[in-house]
């Protein structure tokens, strides 16, 4: 019987069911010294001078570190895959802790106490003597001749800038009778809100030091401590607990590399850091905002015959993860919609925001909002239902990207939309709908996404693992790809079993902690990447590791290797499935026998040089009572090509928090800034407007099934997917309600009650 | 310097009592006296859900609860919920069971919130009963699975076919 | 761990005066799910407190002979939204209350604080303006009461007299004021739950025997100004006047001559101005249906 492919329990489950799982600040040995940090109150400033004494004179204080005394080695912190090619290495522009402050937050010093409230008083007892700098937050603003520079030799603040053309846009726009739809669309600085915030402690340990850490790239971030401190990277071990939730915040280096600095300076001693909520808003990573300007050029025949697309990305004041995500938005543009003749250009720049890194969708949640309303803006320039504009433009089956070797096997844009459309009754509603005229008003709509699966052939992809088999005849396995909620830990259970041929998935036992010391090294969550490139090592070990049992088998058996099988746990006669011994038996044996004792283990590593397409869909419903400058959402439904899913019930439970996370980015989620301070405003889960439990219709999450032929078991991305349709799908459903087209995220009261005046549905005296 | 002061209170059925630092929020209390590690913190000023427990059958977020207003009060955490002999309680069951827990951080706290309902004894219609929960944030499963799992213990609780 | 200098209990009221006398700097804890948050981030850390939470003769809602509603200043949202007697005769306050944070905050969070603390959001605010509620504060010179339209003095200041060790020990709503009588609150927020209010409205009638007249209407919003405020212009435009539709327009435009909200990075003043016109009109028409009245 299959072991994928099924809705099976969580391995996890009973443990978070019952509080036992432990995290991070449940495994902080007693004694441990807290350390905190204290942000600048300047968006742009030299730090002059830190005043400690006071600091000091706090009982329980024991040491206060400044920038002034941190090693002089910038350092990148981006979880990406180490290049051997330096121009490939990320930017490295961060410290320890900062003189020259780049944003409202930036991290100046650090107090180290016993006790928490000491290490508190310690950090407002600081008095810190600036140097103001003028300071840039707006990313076209920082682009401008004479803006204030963040990082010396980066010219006006352009961290990078690339462009791809394809044929020839400036004549192919020259053709007779097309129609413009131009438009600029906003989105917005969103954080990741997982519930545990960020947070590590370090301790050494013969000389070694040790990095307890809530991250998502245990492997990554060794690398990056090592970098940081000048020392060794096999001098850093990372362990990796369960973690409360990332979504490419924990993709990056956070506070590990000053935790473990911290701890050096206190001779080893177990030192903590704990993000605070308002911390983790603002100096942890927050989601790139980026601007886009979008021309499209239509036939009459509702043909695309050109376009133009320019991304400015909001980096805000360290790279992190840089151009990469503006880089992948851009290049969504050409395949999602093929069209002849493009031009696109996409700049990311630094300003004076908290650093943007990975976020669940990386670029794409942007890209769809964007080219999602350009493309319903096309639809009603032309007069055309935006559903049957999309199936005549979107990217058809067969499509083949030469870059990425990706080919569009299925015709799964249309299959999924087809599915959506059906589940929601787009069509009766959408002519219903289109009637309404009195002040509430309903409306439907529906957006698509393009994404691909992990970050070939732009960066390394390989994943590793180790396969023991257990004298219970059960198999540990263990590999550096990590659970961080989503599920994984269950799905290479499933995998396992079936590749090596056990009972269950019940019979593996999953080792969900990395400790990079043991572990094999794995890149970690990201890039919605684990579950199709570990499927790749996981077949590859389990072939291993069932050689190994069958040429021990040989000999108690008697039979030749290639005549046996491994099948539901027990080793069997291939020609008519005799039961042979089960492997309890068998690893017993093997382990005991006092003429050739083996412990039967595998492990392989394997280099992944392919990419896989995972599209999908989102269709919304909406009633916008315009008086009141708001929107409920009556109905979505996510529909989803992601192969073939290893856990259904785990896949449908993902896509529904990536709903969530769309709604949110679509309807509420913004982090705010004063203008005339660079002050982050509302950094804190009361005025950051994450969408709660009555803001929620039931989500509808459905799939498209059509098996991955480049992976063992026919599947692909699904991570970020279904983060990155739902704000269009909004949006459009309230063009449709509304009449009014509206080109920035999130759509709250403020946003309406603008466009609703300016359209004149609203009327004040 | 430090004030402590012995408290007295009920946890998880266990009678039980400790010098406490004054300073201490009830989270600090359960956390680091008793070690009751499913108490979690994702905010610590009452906007996330994550550390709520039942005092005297009532969710509060322990951690803007002193811990010296513990003293005298009956206290439930998640560790209390599984029986003696390692039952798990129906609640529990029903968020294996639906999917309804992610990355674990959000889920004890929701669970005991589900307790007061539950043990009201009283129906929540699908509105009322979104809006009990709405103390709780998660960014994992978008509530989805945890109505699901709330919606039908209390079916199954007052004897009622699930409507779904 | 907060931070805090010293901790003092009062388990009744006398306590609670007499700690107040002997600690003037002392910040006073009811629920605490303010001032605890506050002294997270830093603002009251270092204070010393005395909490008052422990005083139980401040909870409950008890209807007094004649006929006035007393609610103990420590009664929890939660408790005043399922109290039989606000049910009955209130039940706009309660149901106004219903809406303040979550269902945790409202269980730990009390009438007393939320009025002590003198902001203009919160929920219970505008409600117990609109029904002329009166303040009951209890010092060392014993009991001094006081409308509820007087007891905020500016934004975040009330008339507590921490000198006298005042301490706030009950709301009293006067029989006139809720009988027969039917309130409608809406809370306008970015979110369904969770949220503080972008602005807060509540109105309340009482409606002739025949249901034909209006006989007295009450408004007041919260965030329309540095505190809560009834509209009088509006008030005197409906009092005594038939419930229509284009009453209720002509009211909901007459709120703009009372009220002054302000911009700020939460909402524009010209978008309160907006809200505020619509919310009273509905709430007018929703209070006219509780009255059992029709909008002609």
């Amino acid at each position: 019987m299959n072991k994928v492919g099924r809705s099976e329990v969580r391995i996890d489950a009973f443990d978070k069911a019952t509080g036992r799982t432990r995290y991070y600040e449940d495994r902080v040995p007693p004694g441990a010294l807290y350390a905190r940090i204290k942000h600048a109150e300047k968006a742009h400033a030299l730090v002059k001078s830190v005043d400690t004494a006071a600091a000091l004179a706090i009982p329980g204080v024991l040491k206060v570190l400044t920038c002034f005394d941190v090693p002089d080695i910038p350092f990148p912190t981006a979880g990406h895959p180490w290049s051997m090619d330096p121009g490939h290495q990320d930017v490295a522009d961060r410290h320890l802790l900062n003189r020259h402050v780049r944003y409202w937050g930036d991290d100046v010093a650090v107090v180290i106490a016993e006790n928490e409230v000491a290490a508190m008083q310690g950090v407002r007892a600081l008095t810190v003597e600036y140097e103001e700098l003028p300071f840039v937050l707006d990313v076209q603003k920082a682009m401008e001749p004479g803006a204030p520079q963040l990082h010396e030799g980066v010219e006006n603040n352009i961290l990078k800038h690339t462009s791809s053309r394809l044929g020839d846009y400036q004549s192919a726009i020259t053709e007779e009778g097309l129609i413009q739809v131009e438009g600029w669309y906003e989105t917005p600085t969103v954080q990741h809100c997982h519930i545990e915030n960020h947070g590590c402690f370090a301790y050494e340990e013969n000389g070694r030091i040790v990095v307890v850490t809530s991250t998502q790239i245990p492997h990554i971030i060794r690398r990056v401590v090592g970098q940081a401190l000048g020392r060794p990277w096999a001098d850093i071990q990372i362990i990796k607990p369960y973690i409360g939730g990332g979504f490419g915040n924990k993709q990056d280096a956070l506070y590990e590399p000053l935790c473990a600095w911290c701890c050096t300076q206190m001779n080893g001693r177990c030192v903590r850091i704990d993000c605070s909520r308002e911390e983790t808003f603002v100096s942890n990573r927050v989601r790139h905002a980026i601007r886009f300007h979008i021309v499209s050029w239509l036939r009459r025949d509702g043909s695309i015959a050109a376009r133009k697309v320019e991304l400015f990305s909001n980096q805000g004041a360290y790279a992190s993860h840089g151009h990469s995500i503006a880089a992948k938005g851009m290049g969504s543009f050409a395949q999602h919609y093929p069209c002849s003749h493009m031009e696109c250009d996409s700049y990311t720049v630094y300003t004076n925001r908290p650093a943007a890194g990975a976020m669940r969708g990386y670029g794409m949640p942007q890209a769809s909002f964007a080219d999602e309303a350009n493309i319903d803006d096309c639809a009603a320039a032309l007069g055309m239902d935006p559903l049957e504009f999309r199936r005549k433009n979107i990217m058809p089956q067969g499509f083949h990207d030469n870059f990425s070797g990706n080919t569009n096997y299925y015709d799964t844009y249309r299959q999924c939309m087809s599915k959506g459309a059906a589940y929601i009754d787009y069509a009766r509603k959408r002519a219903e709908y289109a009637g309404d005229t009195g002040p509430v008003r309903r409306g439907i709509g529906v957006a698509t996404f393009w994404y691909n699966t992990g970050v070939y052939p732009i960066s390394l992809e390989t994943s590793s693992n180790r396969m023991l088999l257990n004298l219970d005849g059960t198999v540990t396995f263990q590999c550096g790809e990590t659970e961080i909620g989503q599920g994984a830990d269950t799905a290479y259970a499933q995998m396992v079993a079936q590749a090596v041929g056990l009972k269950s998935y019940r019979d593996v036992r999953v080792v969900s902690c990395q400790d990079t010391d043991i572990t094999p090294v794995g890149l970690g969550a990201y890039a919605s990447r684990q579950t199709y490139m570990e499927s790749f090592s996981i077949r590859q070990t389990a072939d291993l590791l069932r050689q190994k049992i069958l040429d021990y088998a040989k000999d108690l058996t008697e039979l030749p290797p290639e005549e046996m099988d491994v099948v539901d746990g027990t080793v069997v006669r291939k020609d008519d499935g005799k039961a042979l011994m089960d492997l309890r038996h068998l690893a017993m044996t093997a382990q005991y026998n006092p003429v050739h004792s083996e412990h039967i283990t595998a492990e392989s590593t394997y280099t992944i040089r392919s990419n896989a397409y995972s599209f999908g869909c989102t269709f919304a419903e909406v009633e916008v009572d315009i008086p009141l400058c708001k929107v409920t959402l009556k109905n979505i439904v996510n529909v989803h090509d992601c192969g073939n899913l290893i856990n259904p019930a785990l896949a449908e439970a993902q896509v529904h928090g990536g709903m969530s996370m769309a709604i949110g980015y679509g309807l509420s989620e913004q982090l705010l800034f004063d203008e005339k301070t660079g002050r982050p405003l509302n950094n804190n889960l009361l005025d950051y407007k994450l969408s709660t439990f009555m803001d929620h219709p039931h989500l509808e999450a459905q799939f498209v099934e059509n098996p991955e032929p480049t992976s063992p078991f026919g599947t692909k991305a699904l991570g970020e997917p279904p983060a990155c349709s739902g704000a269009p799908a909004i949006r459009n459903a309230i063009l449709h309600a509304t009449g009014v087209a509206i080109d920035r995220i999130p759509i709250n009261p403020h946003v309406l009650f603008a466009e609703f005046s300016r359209a004149g549905l609203i009327q004040d005296d | 310097m430090s004030q402590y002061k012995l408290i007295r209170c009920n946890i998880n059925g266990t009678d039980v009592e400790k010098m406490v630092d004054v300073r201490a929020s009830l989270t600090d209390m359960l956390r680091n006296e008793y070690h009751l590690t499913s108490v979690k913190k994702g905010c610590e000023v009452g906007e996330c859900g994550a550390c709520t427990v039942l005092i005297d059958g009532e969710t509060f977020n322990s951690c803007i609860y002193l811990a010296v207003w513990a003293d005298g009060k009956h206290i439930r955490t998640l560790e209390g919920l599984m029986s003696p002999d390692g039952e798990l309680s129906d609640i529990q069951q029903a968020f294996i069971d639906e999917t309804a827990i992610q990355c674990g951080f959000c889920s004890p706290g929701f669970m005991l919130t589900a307790v007061e309902i539950l043990e009201s004894g009283r129906f929540y219609g699908d509105e009322e009963l979104r809006k009990q929960l709405s103390g709780h944030l998660c960014r994992c499963t978008g509530y989805e699975n945890i109505f699901r799992a709330v919606k039908k213990t209390m079916y199954r609780r007052l004897g009622m076919e699930i409507d779904f | 761990m907060y931070d805090m200098k010293a901790l003092y209990e009062a388990v009744s009221v006398e306590e609670a005066v007499a700690l107040r006398l002997a600690h003037p700097e002392a910040q006073i804890i009811a629920g605490g799910s303010d001032v605890l948050v506050q002294m997270r981030e830093g603002k009251r850390a270092g204070r010393e407190l005395i909490s008052i939470y422990g005083i139980d003769a401040l909870r409950g809602v008890v209807l007094e002979s004649d006929g006035t509603i007393r609610i103990g200043s420590l009664t929890s949202f939660s408790h005043i939204t399922r109290d039989p007697l606000i049910q009955r005769y209130v039940n706009v306050l309660g149901e106004a209350v219903d809406q303040v944070g979550s269902p945790q905050i409202r269980n730990i969070g009390t009438i007393g604080g939320n009025t002590c603390n003198g902001v203009t959001s919160a929920d219970s605010a505008s409600t117990l303006h609109a029904l002329e509620a009166v303040v009951e504060l209890t010092g060392k010179n014993g009991v001094r009461r006081l409308p509820i339209h007087e007891f905020y003095l500016k934004a975040g200041v009330v008339d507590i007299r921490a000198e006298e060790g005042e301490i706030q020990t009950a709301i009293l709503i006067p029989r006139d004021s809720y009988e027969n009588t039917f309130g409608h609150y809406i809370k306008y927020g970015l979110r369904n739950a969770m949220e503080i209010a972008t602005l807060g409205c509540s109105v309340n009638v009482r409606l002739s025997a025949e249901k034909r007249t209006i006989e007295r209407c009450r408004i007041a919003y919260g965030v329309a100004g540095p505190v809560p405020m009834r509209c009088p212009t509006a008030e005197a435009l409906a009092n005594g006047q038939r419930p229509t539709a284009a009453l209720a327009e002509a009211f909901s435009r007459a709120v703009l001559e009372d009220i002054n909200p302000r911009d700020s990075w939460r909402a524009s003043k010209a978008f309160r101005q907006h809200i505020a016109v619509e919310m009273a009109a509905r709430c007018l028409t929703e209070a006219v249906k509780k009255a059992g009245g029709v909008m002609e």
